[in-house]
């Protein structure tokens, strides 16, 4: 035994070594910096994946700025919710509203929580056929949800085709792909399909993960957008910023008010301002009444404790929050996400400004 | 069983082309593995420089950033890991080879067995509930302990394997020179068998270096490198599972540069241990 | 078989020199020590089957036996049953084990007995380096570089020259059982050739000598003298691989197409239990949601058990039976 564990010691302690080694090396770049200042607060937060390029993003900026250091760490929607209410996090974030159930377990630990949306998102629905260019196929919110009901099951189904005149349709099944793992896109997916589609509400309904009636399940959007890619005549959804980097063919959609819409970040924007808009901004944007808005579109939200526990922590969340809907807003378009709407902005600042310590409000104006 | 003439023409042809088949076994190993090296190269060698090694990660959209601190991250966990399961899979090895009464090692190897075929997962799960909730932080010393639970039952099967293929004479031999049993499983039945005990061991290192699913629930990740033993640490496979599955193709790129360094420091690893454990052998 | 070689528990009671008493206590120490750590893989089990049953709790409550034979999941109306999971793991398993095993042994067989000592070293380093790549990046490769070989030619083909058989029959997707199959049987390959290798490598060459001198080929010395020598060794590296296989997440989940349905034919996609709940998990919430999932990994435990055993019975049976004719 000593022989193995000494034989074994070596390699390890090396290693152990050149990784504290390199790490202290690694440090003081970062170190010295702050501590000449007071030492700032550090936040831990996780949730949603979706925002995560941007919360980070935002994060390094603001710790240029500020010298805070936020570390957010996509977990998931729902690991965001269920670790806000465990209480390990300092701020959640989820693409999804928190149930009933999850709000009453969080509100007897630590009192009432807040949903402030940073950004909102949209689901781009993509399709492989050939010969039929990005944003030339046609669909509307109940077509979409009979494909997904696979109630229409081939491309040149007459309802397709009425949408569609002048395309050459194949006589071919149509595979549908749907997100296998449980997300806020399907989240927001199925609550369009569920709006639009009375058989899809009381068959299928709204949920991060549903029973699928048909086809291929892909693992998160690089699976969805794999399988769409690469099975001729199939159909799929993913978020915007991913159909738009990787170049997938995207459908126009019949918004409420009747015209077809490309999914952009102007037409995501659009969508919060055709939406009643209550102060607590739990609401789902999608089939927005908006004439220019895109009809699959949600929120992604911080979820914050309106009373603090810890003063200079609360504090400086507030503060991150928010730089984050004034100047962060800068950052959203060049990474493929849409601005918050004026009147949004201002919905979330009063949601800022009711964050508490000890019944003293720690922003003001 | 010896026969001459055409008999014997055909077991040696028939001999033959079994080798071949095994031969061909081997080559197709190697096969997949060029195949899967390559393509990760293929996607990831725009970022396989300097930079790559010494910078911490940037936000999408900026040039340059590395994956500095989460390679320490791995450093540190894969030292974790093997720290605490090292001690325990050797010995329980040792216990089931040497020592186990018929029930007590059919219970120790049916539990080692069945462990290893937990799903990662589920492991980050167990770890989380009894570390994380407890102790109101994610940490890397729970992502630790989940990679030991991990690794144990490779190193204690593959001990137990590897000692009992020591031949009995080899622990007569020692007995019958007067030495207590303790002394001759440490110094004689170990060195005998360690060649095949490290293999297991790589095996397991090279499993929970690349091991992504508990590490979510343990270590969480960090973007400002190593904080503390309590604090929340970043590992490869997280950033690569993150990365890989994001919509940017400078992420992407990173990933695959990530995979393949990944794999190189295992093999580092992996040699190193192999290079030490076989010196002291002599 | 095996059993045979360990020696007795150190109770022995012959020690009776003069050193005797320390050297006992030497060997008490020792033999605790090793008692106690490989007590420690069973505690950590135990509490790991603790804690799952309290999450599971909400699940089993709700649905019972049933759980096992329905085969629904619907998230939304909160009903759940694990039988289309389970009948996917076992699937994509023996698929996995069918493809690994022979390529295996076939590869460890080169790499122990027939290849020079300059070309099994790095040819067992670069095998063992196969499962240091991790899960997602073979999956990713697995759904951008397999799956389009798979559903062209090896499905179409299947289909075409098979197509009579239920099992190749419907729509070439490429994901399915098959890629599932496949993509494990890459990702168990390293862990069986490295442990088998290990195991061949040590059996005493004097049995290789004495077979070779009595006239046998090379292998009829390999199959004769040597691998009925390590059998229980090769065992162990099976039910590891297979282990790995049950346990199997992030590449599965990539391409097996993520149904849940049950179906005959090997094309059509399907789950399994680890990838259900690594694809959920994470988004889950509710109690009995949640609690699901985790009963899902129980049922997994309840899987993995038997298979073991069986595989153990299967052992002991050919060993018995060799023994006996002799």
């Amino acid at each position: 035994m000593s022989k193995l564990v000494r034989s074994l010691t070596i390699p390890f302690s090396v290693l152990l070594i050149a990784a504290v080694g390199f790490s202290a090396c690694g440090g003081p770049s970062g170190g010295t910096s702050s501590s000449t200042t007071v030492k700032s607060a550090s936040l831990t937060g996780a949730g949603a994946t979706f925002p995560a390029p941007l919360y980070t993003k935002w994060f390094d900026e603001y710790h240029k700025l500020t010298g805070v250091k936020v570390n957010y760490q996509p977990i998931g929607s729902g690991g965001g919710i269920s670790q806000i209410i465990e209480g390990t996090v300092d701020f959640g974030a989820s693409d999804g509203i928190m149930t009933a159930e999850q709000q009453s377990k969080a509100e007897s630990r630590r009192g009432p929580i807040l949903h402030i949306p940073m950004t909102s998102g949209a689901v781009a629905v993509v399709y492989n056929l050939a010969g039929i260019g990005s944003g030339q196929l046609k669909l509307s919110g109940d077509i979409l949800a009979d494909i997904y009901l696979k109630k229409i099951t081939k491309w040149n189904d007459p309802a397709v085709a009425s949408l569609n005149p002048g395309i050459a349709l194949p006589d071919a099944p149509i595979a549908v792909v749907h997100r296998s793992d449980g997300s806020g896109t399907t989240y927001i997916f199925t609550n369009y399909l569920s709006k639009i589609s009375p058989e899809w509400g009381s068959r299928v309904g709204n949920a991060t993960s549903v029973n699928w009636p048909g086809d291929i399940g892909g693992q998160g959007n690089a699976g969805v957008a794999g399988q769409v890619q690469q099975i001729p005549n199939s159909i799929g959804y993913v978020e915007l910023a991913y159909a738009e980097q990787n170049k997938m063919s995207w459908a126009t959609l019949k918004n409420k008010a009747g015209n077809f819409i490309e999914p952009t970040l102007e037409a995501t924007t659009r969508a919060a301002e055709g939406v009643i808009l209550p102060d607590d901004m739990k609401v789902m944007l999608t089939d927005s009444g908006n004439a220019e808005a895109y009809p699959v579109v949600g929120f992604t939200w911080m979820l914050v404790y309106v009373n603090q526990a810890d003063k200079s922590k609360g504090e400086t969340l507030a503060k991150v929050l928010w730089w984050a809907i004034h100047e962060g807003q800068e950052y959203t378009g060049a990474l493929g996400y849409a601005r918050l709407a004026d009147s949004v902005v201002t919905r979330a600042e009063n949601q800022l400004l009711s964050i508490k310590y000890q019944e003293q409000p720690l922003l003001s104006r | 069983m010896i026969t001459q003439g055409a008999g014997y023409l055909r077991r040696k042809w028939s001999s033959r082309a079994m080798l071949i088949l095994s031969g061909l076994g081997a080559g197709l190993c190697i096969l997949i593995l060029a195949l899967i090296l390559g393509y990760i190269l293929f996607n990831g060698i725009s970022y396989l420089n300097m930079d790559f090694l010494t910078q911490p990660a940037k936000p999408v959209g900026e040039a340059g950033g590395g994956m500095r601190d989460d390679i320490i991250g791995t450093f540190i966990l894969v030292i974790l890991g093997s720290a605490i399961a090292l001690p325990v899979g050797l010995m329980a090895g040792v216990f089931l080879a040497e020592y186990g009464k018929p029930w007590a090692a059919s219970a120790v190897r049916f539990a080692a067995d069945i462990l290893a075929g937990v799903p990662s997962i589920v492991v980050g799960v167990f770890a989380y509930a009894v570390l994380v909730r407890p102790m109101g932080s994610y940490s890397a010393l729970s992502a630790g302990f989940a990679l030991a639970i991990i690794m144990i039952p490779v190193v204690a099967r593959t001990a137990e394997e590897s000692m009992r293929l020591v031949p009995n004479s080899v622990r007569e031999a020692a007995l019958a020179l007067g030495i207590p049993r303790w002394r001759a499983v440490v110094g004689v039945v170990i060195p005998g068998a360690l060649t095949g005990i490290v293999t297991g061991i790589m095996l397991a290192v090279a499993r929970i270096a690349g091991e992504t699913a508990p590490l979510i629930f343990t270590a969480l990740g960090s973007a400002f490198g190593y904080q503390g033993l309590d604090q929340p640490i970043g590992a490869l496979p997280l950033q690569i599972y993150r990365y890989a599955l994001s919509p940017y193709d400078d992420w992407q790129k990173q990933a695959w540069a990530a995979a393949f360094l990944l794999v190189i420091i295992v093999l580092g690893i992996n040699i190193v241990v192999r290079l030490v454990s076989r010196r002291r052998r002599r | 078989m095996q059993n045979s070689k360990t020696m007795q528990a150190p109770s022995h009671k012959r020690g009776n020199s003069g050193t005797s008493g320390a050297r006992r206590l030497g060997d008490r120490i020792f033999f605790n020590a090793t008692l106690i750590f490989a007590l420690l893989i069973v505690a950590i089990l135990i509490g790991l089957l603790i804690v799952l049953n309290m999450d599971a709790m909400p699940a089993i409550n709700k649905f019972g036996l049933a759980f096992l034979t329905d085969s629904s999941w619907d998230p939304v109306k909160e009903v759940f049953g694990a039988l289309p999971a389970i009948y996917g793991t076992l699937l994509s398993s023996i698929i996995g084990l069918v493809i690994a095993v022979p390529v295996s042994l076939g590869a460890a067989i080169f790499l122990a007995e027939l290849a020079p000592r300059w070309l099994s070293r790095p040819g067992s380093f670069l095998i063992e380096m196969l499962a240091a790549i991790p899960s997602v990046i073979i999956g990713l490769w697995g759904l951008f570089v397999m799956v389009p070989v798979i559903r062209n030619p090896v499905e179409s083909w299947l289909g075409s020259t098979l197509g009579f058989l239920p099992l190749f029959q419907g729509p070439p997707f490429g994901v399915g059982f098959l890629a599932a199959g496949v993509i494990l049987a890459i990702m168990i390959i390293p862990i069986i050739t490295a442990v088998s290798r290990e195991v061949m490598e040590a059996v005493p060459d004097t049995q290789r000598e004495a077979m070779l001198a009595l006239g046998a080929t090379r292998w009829e010395m390999i199959q004769k003298a040597v691998l009925p020598y390590c059998r229980s060794g090769l065992t162990g590296a099976i039910i590891l691989g297979l282990g790995r296989a049950l346990g199997e997440t992030m590449a599965v989940t990539m391409v097996i197409g993520n149904s849940y349905a049950i179906t005959e034919s090997l094309f059509s996609p399907g789950v399994t239990i680890a990838s259900k709940i690594a694809s959920e998990f994470s988004e889950a919430s509710g109690d009995v949601y949640i609690g699901s999932l985790v009963e899902l990994a129980l049922v997994l435990f309840v899987i993995t058990l038997l298979v073991n055993i069986i595989a153990r019975l299967l052992v002991w049976r050919m060993t018995t039976v060799k023994a006996v004719i002799g």
